[in-house]
């Protein structure tokens, strides 16, 4: 029976992306490493802080891996969860594993503890293209119930590659926070089609921001994250003049759209409106002859 | 948050492995942590829960759990999000199951 | 001998005729433009009429309700509403504005609030509370409508309407109205030349107005699978085994809870299992569920026949006519009379959820500050007296209720309905589901009623499930057993802890209380894997694209 990726927990997606019993964790719960800031607030702590990070093996080759629990708080980044990711790459940088795995299952910055999680999330964005410059391949696997939202949406578009499932969603500004800076009219965050047609997985790869896209299922996660453990990395000012380039087209092309269809039908979908209900493999036929190149 | 600690009989749980966490700190639910530690016939539960004024419902939960499982020996801490007992007293029992699929000895 | 009496046997035709006089005289004919709508409800609505507002939990004559909330007061007031639901805030505001003072209804959902605060301010008198049932059956007595305000989806050139999916209500409606000297003013989405049925024929309808949008209909029954917890499979694994195949219940209805909606998604896989298809669960009084859909494509389900519709379901239905009730053109005929006559004597088990349950087993919705009704609950949630056609499980529910002998010496044996609560012992917020007393009981003086507002009276219960296990009511001797039997499933509610454990352990050796380990169930097999389908989108997939669900429970 296939396991939803959506569904699982941050241990269980884990458990299943790697290889079986080679999962060996970093500060685990038992070190009890919480957060200091909750603790003062009297909320709820998690003995891992939202976030499991440790070294294992990916089809043999050795990685380092994080995974974020997207039922704690949203998965939002504080300064625990925040410091135990930092931890991981630099430690990556004198390691060098065949890559870095990031199960990404975030909302952005904990509120609670906003200006450790604010600093946390410039740390890693610049930690993460410090490793993609030593060669240290980043992925990250977007396909959790929480999305992949504000600070950590910015840190997974630092990635070398992104594997994504139709269900999962990444942005930079949520849907509620949209809806309550701009208003119902801009964006209705509780109408759930629109928020997939924008965020999720299938518009993230018709813009060439996913590289990869699968069914919502741990082993099609796994199997997409082994196959780019081979995929180009190492990161060179030619490489962001491209992105640069590359973003500035897309402002060009789409900056008057006003939802996702539009862009789908200037990129030369067909049918746009049918684009949401189509199966996985349809999707593909159609998106693969003229999505933009990543 | 409100703190409750208690210290129950109960059969010896006959593995032996490293820490097991179980269960996710989200609304309506809870994690447990697992450790060895006490005496083989004493279970240890602390409970740290943001639902405050229900510990004779834990008092009841935590002595029917102590009673039906082979918790002795082990120390379980949970972090509780205003679980029901129905979520608590599954989770415990997920815990030990999956503290005797993956024990070492 | 008395002299014959000299009465003018046809004063309500002629006064009906008077009304319809007068708007002639305006102008206005059977088509009204939407812009004189309110003109012509001040010219046939009288003071002191009864007025139906049609209305359920689904479709609403909204727009006009909205035109009735626009009248003058000084012209049209003291209305006595007979209305299935107030649900509309306009509903409320025609009592607050003094156009209408006196209700008599079934439900108000989301009005339950305000609808109290009137009853505080004795802005509005409650002359009873009904179910759908008893409320279309005293149209037909003493709650005659002199205007009904429908709504339809379109109407043809002669003026006949087609209801489309969700007639829902409007039959009965029409029929009292209509023949007993009343005006019938409809709403309708658009005009077509042909209609792809009849429903309503053009005689029995005044008026008819295009509405500037189309009317409202709540998806009230589509339940997303991503919330079902392992909880609510457990308990679900114990009614299939401990009950569905225990009488071998092939007619029934389900309540609109996840709790049900997780059974619905069991059937095709741990029902399956246990070798259950074609034994059970073949004949439903059902609204077109889109939980039902992995049991209906698994050969689960041979008939459903429906209350109203669901959004979205409509293609679905279309391509399924062996199993739903539909017209030429395919669309589902749904018709909430004959629907909730179906679910009183045709079914044999009726299960649903509540909000609290006290040691009788009496239960009720009904909590402090709101005033909500019963809906359909009871015409379903009742033994079905007068029910005569025998199967196996209405028999062997009797049996056991002659063994627990509640009705003294049961010499003449008879069949009982299966009446289910289903209910986790707390709900959110940890508020227990069981109570030593239901907050009915002080709702019942500031209504203005002699007796508390119950929705399953306990004597009509046979069953309570938890998540502790099943409590057979109809196998206990006294109200003293019933209790503990109760308590027995109670949890860790102070009901519950309030067990005396001896009796509850004799109860279970005697099977009056079943735990899931009785069962053969193991708790750790309750898991969500067991659903058929785990989100909206395998309900897409389990219909072979046919379901189409609102954007609101989209994840795609």
């Amino acid at each position: 029976m296939s396991r939803s990726y959506y569904e699982a927990s941050a241990r269980e997606r884990l458990a299943g992306v790697v290889d079986a019993g080679s999962f060996h964790e970093f500060v685990p719960p038992a070190a009890r490493v919480t957060s200091p800031h909750l603790a003062q607030l009297d909320q709820p702590v998690a003995f891992d802080d939202g976030v499991v990070v440790g070294r294992a093996t990916l089809a043999g080759r050795p990685v380092l891996v994080a995974a974020q629990e997207g039922g704690f708080l949203g998965g939002a980044i504080g300064e625990v969860h925040g410091a135990k990711l930092l931890g991981l790459i630099e430690r990556a940088r004198t390691e060098r594993p065949a890559a870095l795995l990031f199960l990404f299952d975030s909302g952005g910055v904990r509120l609670h503890e906003a200006n450790a999680g604010l600093v946390a999330v410039s740390e890693l964005i610049r930690a993460i293209l410090r490793a993609r410059r030593d060669g240290v391949r980043c992925l990250g696997l977007i396909g959790g119930a929480g999305g992949c939202f504000g600070g950590t949406g910015l840190i997974a578009r630092c990635c070398d590659r992104l594997v994504m499932s139709e269900e999962g969603r990444l942005a930079m500004s949520g849907p509620e926070v949209i809806e309550t800076a701009r208003g119902v009219e801009e964006f209705d965050s509780r109408d759930r089609a629109l928020v997939w047609r924008v965020t999720g997985g299938k518009h993230r790869y018709l813009l060439g921001e996913a590289d990869r896209l699968v069914e919502d299922d741990v082993d099609q996660f796994r199997a997409a994250a082994a196959d780019l453990l081979d995929s180009e990395a190492g990161l060179t000012l030619a490489a962001v003049e491209r992105e640069h380039a590359r973003l500035q087209q897309r402002w060009q092309r789409f900056a008057d759209c006003d939802d996702a269809p539009e862009i789908w039908q200037r990129l030369g979908v067909d049918n746009p409106a049918e684009v949401p209900l189509l199966p996985l493999d349809q999707f593909l036929a159609v998106a693969d002859g003229c999505r933009s190149a990543p | 948050m409100e703190h409750l600690d208690y210290e129950l009989p109960s059969r010896p749980q006959p593995h032996r492995r490293e820490p097991l966490l179980v269960g996710v700190v989200g609304s309506g639910n809870c994690e447990l942590l697992l450790e060895g530690g006490p005496p083989a016939d004493r279970c240890r539960i602390s409970i740290k829960t943001s639902a405050h004024g229900f510990a004779p419902i834990w008092t009841a939960v935590v002595a029917d759990f102590a009673a039906r499982a082979a918790a002795g020996g082990l120390q379980i801490e949970i972090n509780d999000v205003g679980a029901t007992p129905a979520v608590v007293s599954l989770r415990l029992d997920q815990a030990i199951e999956a503290w005797e699929e993956s024990a070492n000895v | 001998m008395n002299a014959p009496l000299h009465l003018p046997w046809d004063s309500l035709r002629r006064r009906r005729d008077g009304r319809l006089a007068r708007a002639k005289a305006l102008g206005l004919d059977k088509n009204v433009p939407a812009e004189r709508v309110v003109q012509l409800l001040e010219t046939v609505i009288e003071p002191g009429d009864r007025v139906c507002l049609e209305g359920n939990n689904q479709k609403q004559a909204d727009f006009l309700a909205r035109a009735l909330a626009k009248v003058d007061p000084q012209r049209v007031h003291d209305l006595h509403l007979v209305q299935s639901v107030v649900a509309l805030a306009e509903h409320v505001a025609l009592f607050e504005q003094g156009i209408a003072r006196e209700l008599d209804f079934s439900f108000s959902g989301p009005q339950g609030t305000r609808l109290a605060a009137l009853v505080g301010d004795g802005k509005i008198r409650i002359n009873a509370i009904h179910t759908y049932l008893e409320l279309f059956a005293r149209y037909f007595v003493d709650l005659t409508p002199n205007v009904a305000l429908i709504a339809a989806e379109a109407v043809d050139d002669e003026g006949n309407l087609y209801t489309g999916p969700n007639t829902e209500d409007t039959p009965a409606i029409v029929e009292a109205t209509a023949f007993k000297n009343g005006i019938v003013i409809a709403q309708v989405n658009e005009r077509r030349q042909t209609l792809p049925r009849v429903d309503i024929p053009a005689g029995w309808v005044n008026y008819v107005v295009v509405a500037p949008k189309p009317n409202y209909i709540e998806p009230l029954f589509t339940r997303d699978p991503a919330l079902i917890s392992e909880i609510q499979v457990l308990m679900a694994m114990l009614v299939i085994k401990g009950i569905y195949a225990e009488y071998g219940v092939k007619s029934l209805n389900h309540g609109i809870g996840f709790d049900t909606a997780a059974i619905e998604l069991l059937l095709p896989t741990y029902g399956e299992s246990l070798g259950l298809k074609g034994k059970v669960c073949t004949h439903w009084a059902l609204n077109p569920h889109p939980a039902l859909i992995p049991a209906i494509e698994a050969g689960f389900v041979q008939s459903v026949h429906s209350f109203g519709s669901e959004l979205g379901m409509e293609r679905y239905v279309a391509a399924r006519p062996d199993v739903f009730f539909t017209g030429a053109d395919g669309s589902l005929r749904s018709n909430r009379a004959f629907c909730q006559a179906a679910g009183h004597y045709a079914c044999d088990l009726f299960i649903g959820s509540t909000l609290q349950i006290d040691l009788a087993g009496n239960s009720s919705t009904a909590t402090k500050g709101r005033i909500t009704g019963f809906g359909g609950a009871p015409n379903m949630g009742a033994d079905a007296r007068g029910r005569r056609h025998e199967s196996a499980a209405w028999l062997k529910a009797g049996t056991e209720a002659a063994q627990g002998a509640q009705h003294g010496a049961a010499a003449m044996p008879r069949g009982r309905k299966l009446v289910v609560q289903m209910v986790e012992t707390f709900r959110e917020h940890m508020a227990p589901a069981f109570v030593e007393r239901l907050d009915a009981w002080d709702l019942a003086a500031p209504m203005g009623l002699a007796n508390p507002p119950v929705m399953i009276y306990g004597d009509d219960v046979t069953h309570i499930v938890t998540e502790e296990g099943i409590a057979n009511l109809l196998l206990c001797r006294d109200l003293a057993e019933r209790e503990q039997a109760i308590r027995g499933v109670a949890g860790y509610t102070e009901v519950g802890l309030g067990r005396d454990r001896a009796k509850v352990e004799e109860l279970r050796a005697r099977g009056v209380i079943r735990r899931a380990e009785d069962l053969g169930i193991a708790r750790r097999m309750a898991s969500r894997d067991l659903l058929a389908a785990r989100s909206v989108k395998d309900l897409v997939h389990a219909s072979g694209g046919l379901y189409n669900p609102p954007s609101r429970f989209r994840n795609w």
